[in-house]
């Protein structure tokens, strides 16, 4: 008999712990704060001033790139899509986007890509390449101020389900999951930075401990670095996804690109 | 509470023919143990909880507490205070994801903190907190660090000995 009542309390028990695990969500959507939030005053004063800010040199050379004629059909951006300040407004703010060609998502710099090898008949650029992040800063350019757009449809809906159980997924020796901090302890401090909440809001961004500009793919496999997990290969299906769920999570949130981050 | 068994040995047929006759059998079963145990289970020393702490040394012996706080306080080997803070006046970056370590000596006993560094999720199975001495279970682990616990045996217990003093 008592062994039958110490079994219920521990199965109640076991019930409570399960229900707080569920009840530690998603952030609700009027909480959401750009990661600048949690950055020293310099670093948002280098971010907001354009003759600070060095991701505005990748966008310099982004805008080079834009005009120059390069691959087979001897073409440039700018020849197909005209002033990209008008032709590309907004356009960043919608990626990662369900291309049909592929079936699956492609975020912009694979966008770019996608042009470069069937319109300008040109080699695509290497992931994380100067060039490739000069022209994905420049397009990011664009949309600066204007809100995430990334869509979910009926389409797109399980590649960013995807990306969100990579996102709650526990990995690495660390045994850690993006949301245990991003979701769940955003604001504290690990170490001596705050956490932020992962709002991928200015990628690609000019990061100080890079002293350059990067993408979100390698943002995200510095963290996974972090975590001692395995990070994905760049343009791996599953780092797209990611990049696809948590631009969505930040759906309004308004671009940066350039950030500037720690 | 669960009771972690000792890891049955692999045991391979002596050349002497006492096993001969079961060989085939031996083969199947040294097949199937490495099939299913952890390649590298074996490498962690076996240990027992008893309710919710493990009470004995994993190593046999007590840790040394000077060795604990070095460990404790190093952001590559413990890597306790990015989450932590504690008595360390010389660090000025602790983290607050977790609780103030001052104190933890005197709110549990030494069996209850070795579990909790051992692997913590045995008692919150969505504790943050990671597991410093486990390598089962887990996804993904990096090249360098797979099949390799966060901490040895010996590191654990020195954590264990430095928590203890502070009260």
């Amino acid at each position: 008999m008592q062994t039958a009542i110490l079994d219920c309390i521990a199965g109640c028990m076991t019930l409570c712990l399960i229900g707080t695990a569920l009840g530690a969500a998603e952030i609700p959507l009027d909480q959401r704060r750009s990661d600048s939030e949690y950055m020293s005053a310099d670093t948002r004063a280098m971010q907001s001033d354009d003759t600070a800010n060095p991701g505005m040199l990748a966008a310099l050379d982004g805008e080079t790139l834009w005009n120059e004629k390069s691959g087979a059909t001897n073409k440039s951006c700018a020849d197909c899509h005209g002033d990209a300040k008008t032709g590309m407004k907004g356009v960043a703010a919608r990626y990662p986007a369900f291309f049909p060609g592929q079936n699956r998502p492609v975020d912009l710099e694979q966008r770019i890509n996608i042009s470069r090898v069937a319109d300008q008949k040109a080699a695509a650029l290497p992931a994380e390449s100067k060039d490739l992040l000069a022209l994905a800063v420049y397009i990011g350019l664009q949309s600066r101020g204007m809100p995430i757009a990334v869509e979910e449809t009926a389409q797109s809906k399980p590649f960013i389900e995807a990306g969100r159980t990579i996102f709650e997924r526990r990995q690495g020796q660390l045994n850690l999951s993006c949301a245990q901090c991003h979701d769940d302890n955003w604001g504290k401090r690990l170490g001596g930075s705050l956490v932020p909440q992962a709002q991928p809001t200015g990628y690609p961004i000019y990061r100080l401990e890079w002293q350059k500009v990067g993408s979100l793919q390698r943002r995200l496999r510095d963290c996974m670095g972090a975590m001692r997990a395995e990070p994905y290969a760049y343009d791996t299906p599953q780092l797209v996804d990611l990049e696809f769920f948590l631009m969505w999570r930040a759906r309004g949130m308004p671009m940066e690109t350039p950030a500037v981050r720690p | 509470m669960t009771r972690r068994k000792r890891p049955p040995s692999l045991t391979l047929p002596h050349k002497d023919g006492r096993t001969r006759g079961s060989r085939p059998l031996c083969l199947i079963a040294a097949f199937a143990l490495f099939s299913f145990v952890p390649r590298a289970g074996a490498q962690l020393v076996p240990y027992t909880i008893v309710g919710d702490a493990i009470p004995a040394s994993l190593t046999g012996s007590k840790g040394d507490p000077v060795r604990g706080r070095a460990i404790v306080a190093n952001r590559n080997v413990g890597l306790c205070l990015l989450c932590h803070s504690g008595p360390f006046p010389e660090d000025r970056f602790q983290g607050n994801i977790a609780p103030d370590l001052s104190g933890a000596g005197a709110r549990w006993s030494e069996g209850q903190l070795r579990l909790r560094i051992v692997d913590a999720s045995k008692l919150n199975p969505n504790t943050i907190m990671p597991p410093f001495y486990r390598v089962g279970g887990l996804t993904r682990v990096a090249t360098t660090y797979r099949d390799k616990p966060v901490l040895t045996a010996a590191q654990v217990e020195d954590v264990v000995a430095y928590l203890m003093t502070l009260k």
